[in-house]
């Protein structure tokens, strides 16, 4: 994609009078040199193992190699005690399981890392469901999402390591917020505006795993990371803007992401891998 | 760059850059020994070294040199897969120096062959291959590529590259290298399109070209 800048991505669409998602179809076309259709076809073959990957962490119980995660997608679809939020609920369940099956080493679709592949097809997939939408607008959400995120990797980074986890779970809720927004018929501009509230809200996550695995608090933070996308839907359609532009947040992301020290950023040297209970759990995974 | 780097790739868990570019590292090793792999021993440095076992690095390395692909199931139990197919795998923990913390080196062993490949891990499930035996090189194995091992003489790449140009192979990046002036020089080449046996094997039949690998992409 040639693009970026998300404004550039906006303008593009409102000046042709297309949504996001066909400019990302077009420049995924004309870069590679292939037809639309089989551009087309990848993603559903994408969509379809982010189904099967829901489908499996909620059929069986799973536990991680490690023993630490697993469950508690069922866990939660289960309980009768939660809150009466349906739509959310679901949409964190999806998240959970999407990201139990990661940690079992089970097949996902990165988006954008494998640590917050749970995001963005639980947010789009819960919604085409309870909305009874067209698949093939799930099809062009889904290349919104990834288009979002390519403006992101070109302009700062994906990688915890670089970025800390603002730059996985927060660009994933803010490529689920963006994506959303589209899928529910809000404008190019209010996409924008989607992305930029769910990541500001983000920034300053630290990536700080328990022994340095995909696990704690990565699972979780995945339902987390799915919710929060909908708030900033929520704020985007009813016209509540953003002051700070998407680009300039992604600037932002990667300042920050700079001057985040190395011992929070995926090296497990401080946070929560450094808890009490953190290092307990690592000095034991030491023989495993 | 295809936003499938970014919604995407499908893979195994659990993580991008210490288990799909783990495989990728393993499955570019492989393509660049080519031949029938008896044993490997495996390096593993840094963060690749503290925490493969929870996130698989070690089946994810030797599923890819099984030639399993990210998103193959049978990365889970390659281990096993490996010894039944009568490849000896040994791993190592080890302090490569000087190295991206995602690194691995891996020293491969044939009939009558081996030969030493280190790659990194570089984010995302995005790696690099920085060594081959005693050749510093680079890529990414995100695009047709070509390494092309040829004397170190005047006109020689010329040659490679208008070999490449006739038949209309644009060339995206170059790299070469050579440890001893007037000897072996190194030659990475990344390429815009596919690249069919004919061009291998023209080539290959060069007078100054001692070997030709050609790395296609994921």
């Amino acid at each position: 994609m040639q693009y970026n800048k998300i404004a550039d991505l906006i303008e593009k669409a409102k000046t042709e009078n297309k949504k996001i998602s066909q400019i990302v179809i077009e420049e995924e076309v004309y870069e590679r040199e292939i037809e639309r259709s089989a551009v087309i076809d990848e993603m559903k073959e994408h969509l379809k193992i982010m189904r099967e990957s829901i489908t499996e962490g909620l059929t069986k119980g799973h536990k991680s190699a490690t023993g630490l995660t697993g469950g508690e997608a069922l866990t939660l679809q289960n309980s009768s005690n939660t809150l009466d939020s349906p739509l959310y609920n679901k949409v964190i369940v999806k998240a959970l399981a999407v990201s139990e099956v990661n940690a079992c080493m089970g097949k996902i679709v990165a988006g954008p890392t494998a640590g917050a592949s749970g995001i963005v097809p639980a947010v789009l997939i819960t919604l085409t469901e309870e909305y009874s939408l067209d698949e093939d607008k799930l099809i062009n959400a889904l290349f919104t999402a990834g288009g979002l995120g390519e403006v992101v990797s070109k302009k700062a980074t994906l990688a915890g390591a670089a970025g800390g986890c603002q730059a996985e779970c927060g660009v994933g809720s803010a490529m689920a917020a963006g994506a959303a927004v589209e899928l529910m018929e809000g404008s190019p501009k209010q996409v924008g505006e989607a992305f930029a509230l769910a990541l500001k809200n983000l920034l300053g996550l630290v990536c700080d795993p328990v022994a340095g695995l995909v696990e704690i608090p990565c699972v979780k933070r995945n339902g987390f990371a799915a919710s929060h996308a909908l708030t900033a839907v929520n704020m985007a359609l009813s016209g509540i803007g953003t002051v700070i532009p998407p680009d300039e947040v992604i600037e932002a992301m990667m300042e920050i992401g700079d001057l985040m020290p190395v011992s929070l950023k995926e090296t497990s040297e401080a946070g929560l891998a450094k808890t009490k209970t953190g290092q307990k759990i690592a000095d034991n995974l030491q023989d495993f | 760059m295809s936003v499938f780097n970014v919604l995407g790739p499908i893979m195994i868990g659990p993580s991008s850059s210490h288990t799909a570019g783990a495989v990728k590292v393993g499955y570019l090793a492989r393509s660049i020994f080519k031949d029938k792999l008896n044993k490997a021993d495996i390096y593993l440095h840094g963060s690749f070294a503290r925490t493969f076992k929870g996130h698989g690095t070690d089946r994810a390395l030797v599923g890819g040199l099984l030639g399993f692909k990210p998103d193959d199931e049978r990365i889970r139990d390659s281990l096993n897969i490996a010894k039944n197919r009568g490849v000896d795998i040994e791993f190592h923990l080890s302090d490569l120096r000087g190295v991206h913390p995602n690194t691995a080196k891996l020293d491969l062993y044939g009939e009558n062959k081996e030969m030493s490949i280190i790659g990194s891990s570089i984010g995302g499930s995005r790696i690099k291959i920085i060594q081959i035996d005693d050749y510093e090189v680079d890529f990414s194995g995100e695009m047709p590529t070509l390494w092309v091992l040829h004397k170190d003489v005047p006109g020689e790449v010329g040659i490679i590259t208008s070999i490449l140009g006739s038949y209309k192979l644009n060339i995206a990046s170059m790299v070469v290298f050579r440890n001893k002036k007037g000897e072996v020089g190194s030659a990475i080449i990344e390429l815009d399109h596919k690249v069919n046996d004919f061009v291998i094997s023209h080539l290959e039949n060069m007078d100054d070209i001692y070997q030709v690998r050609y790395i296609e992409p994921f």
